[in-house]
């Protein structure tokens, strides 16, 4: 054999190694899909995603998943209007404030406070917050919308801070420094110019953050309640998706309608998660932060 | 003049208050744990099996379930990992096709974990019926961090000078042979890194081994890779919801969950106290 094809299959072994994610990627789709299309033969797909009733277990059953999708999107978006704030603030603190001996000692905490893993949070939420929360504000329960936003953005936050703060630190010293030559106050620099010039990946780091808050299972499945209802106030229980998912798993009977009503929720969950990934991926793209090149 | 600086004062202490609060409730939290898991800490909890319908004894198959499944996804994701990001790194040209493959990476970075629960329930457990196992939940686990193992190894690679291949390849030696015998060994340290995180990812996860690997309780210990396991986050995650006596257990939730905690974290922190020992170790 000579050399070039050698070098040649070896590529193609690479090449091969190299596609699994995609290949991966594709059968994640076919056997959700796979599964889920039966459900589709009982419930049309407006009764499914627009149903307002999710009793799968009653006779005759009903699989409208609308509450789940409202309940995914109201913790998500609450634990998004907190994590946001705290987290580009605490971002901006390390990577413009903090002196070089503490910025030592933060980075890697966020980064280790990133890790922490997703039961633990929501057993704090169970047995601390939960109790606190009913006391407090005198509910029927703990676990309730209020209680799944604090603990899914006491997840994002570390998440959101670590790549907006990588961000900001990408921003070109020549810029500080030309607004500083200004008269510009450090305030007006941070605000004025280095967060706009850092704003495509603060909002890579944001979606990314709620991208993970509305796929995020265990802290919802333990805190968030369980009521497949509207909610009418944020102390109201909510399902949302990876919930029910986790939750009903294990106790239906595998090939039952439930079972592929399970399936479908999962292929709208991927979806959800999905555009957001791309949404993000598209605007690191995009609006390319490339040194001193671009604003 | 005086409004200016007035506006500034009160930023940066919005700026600290934002930074406070992040130590005050995750600080807060870990300490809230430490202490009411400590006292359930002991050589006995860590090394005996649970009692008396899991409300006695300690967790050691929930230990040694967990660093099976993380060895099996390390053992998965490893070679797949390194090998994608060799091709992505050192052979492939600015195409459609890597455009594709990169698309496809973030994406299944981006996948639930419990959607990989499902799809390792649909495909391991059932359809290849490997059943509810250490390999199922392994296999689920590795194709989860693999993205994690992908982005690492590949900023590793990245991070080798160009200087080194010109230079290799310039002695006549072949592009395999100069990626096998120079770039990899300077990218280890950075691969080695990303491996330990993905470890430690592993060792957290819970809703991916739901379905594929975890049990709530094995009268013996795994003896092949078709086995059910019991898994740490499992296990706090079935004794705070499930049974009729989770207040009696409260204590074995806080040992578990503190166990948990100190292995992913120090897992965690072995990997960045490793990266910042080799960057500044690092001659170019």
């Amino acid at each position: 054999m000579t050399r070039t094809t050698k070098e040649k299959i070896i590529k193609a072994v690479f090449f091969v190694i190299a596609a699994t994610s995609v290949i991966i990627l594709g059968m994640i789709v076919i056997s959700l899909f796979r599964e889920a299309v039966p459900i589709f033969r009982v419930a049309s797909i407006k009764d499914f995603i627009f149903g307002n009733e999710w009793y799968p277990t009653y006779d005759p059953p009903s699989f409208g998943i609308w509450p789940l999708i409202v309940g995914s999107l109201i913790v998500t978006l609450c634990s998004t209007v907190i994590a946001v704030p705290i987290g580009v603030l605490s971002a901006i603190y390390i990577s413009e404030l903090a002196n070089p001996f503490l910025k030592e000692i933060l980075k890697p905490i966020i980064e280790l406070l990133a890790g922490l893993p997703s039961v633990v949070l929501g057993f704090f939420g169970m047995v601390v917050l939960a109790p606190w929360l009913q006391e407090t504000f005198d509910l029927p329960t703990g676990l309730n919308i209020v209680n799944a936003s604090l603990m899914l953005s006491l997840m994002a936050i570390p998440t959101i801070s670590s790549i907006s703060e990588d961000a900001l630190y990408a921003v070109p010293q020549e810029f500080k420094e030309a607004s500083y030559a200004l008269g510009a106050t450090k305030y007006e620099t941070i605000v004025r110019v280095i967060v706009p010039a850092a704003l495509s990946g603060i909002s890579t780091a944001v979606i990314l953050g709620m991208a993970r808050a509305i796929g995020e299972t265990m802290v919802v499945l333990m805190v968030a309640g369980g009521a497949a209802a509207i909610p009418d106030s944020l102390f109201d229980s909510v399902r949302p998706m990876p919930a029910s998912i986790a939750a009903e798993m294990g106790e239906t009977p595998f090939g039952s309608n439930h079972y592929h009503a399970l399936f479908g929720i999962a292929v709208v969950l991927f979806f959800l998660t999905l555009a957001f990934n791309l949404v993000a991926d598209y605007i690191a793209n995009k609006y390319k932060q490339t040194g001193s090149a671009t604003l | 003049m005086k409004w200016r600086y007035f506006k500034q004062h009160l930023f940066f202490w919005i700026v600290k208050a934002s930074i406070a609060l992040i130590a005050l409730s995750l600080g807060g939290l870990l300490v809230y744990i430490f202490v009411h898991g400590f006292s359930a800490l002991s050589w006995d909890f860590l090394t005996e099996p649970p009692r008396d319908a899991m409300t006695k004894g300690g967790i050691m198959p929930a230990i040694l379930g967990t660093f099976y499944l993380m060895t099996g996804a390390i053992i998965v994701a490893l070679p797949l990992g390194v090998m994608s990001a060799v091709y992505l790194s050192e052979y492939s040209k600015q195409n459609r096709i890597l455009r594709t493959i990169r698309i496809g990476i973030n994406c299944l970075a981006g996948v639930p974990s419990v959607v990989f629960g499902l799809f390792g329930l649909g495909l391991f457990v059932v359809y290849l019926k490997f059943g509810s196992s250490i390999l199922s939940g392994s296999l689920t686990l590795g194709i989860l961090i693999l993205p994690t193992i992908i982005g690492a190894s590949e900023e590793a690679l990245k991070s080798v000078p160009q200087t080194f291949r010109e230079a290799s390849l310039a002695l006549g030696v072949s592009k395999w042979q100069t990626i096998y015998r120079i770039v990899l060994p300077n990218a280890l340290p950075g691969i080695l890194t990303g491996s330990i995180l993905g470890l430690g990812r592993a060792a957290g996860e819970t809703a991916p081994i739901m379905f594929t690997a975890a049990a709530f309780f094995t009268a013996k210990l795994p003896t092949s890779i078709f086995d059910e396991v019991m898994a740490l986050p499992y296990h706090i995650y079935v004794l705070a919801t499930a049974g009729t006596r989770i207040e009696e257990t409260r204590p074995i939730q806080y040992g578990t969950a503190l166990v948990l905690i100190a292995l992913v974290l120090g897992i965690d922190l072995i990997a960045i106290l490793f990266r910042s020992y080799m960057r500044r170790r690092k001659s170019w």
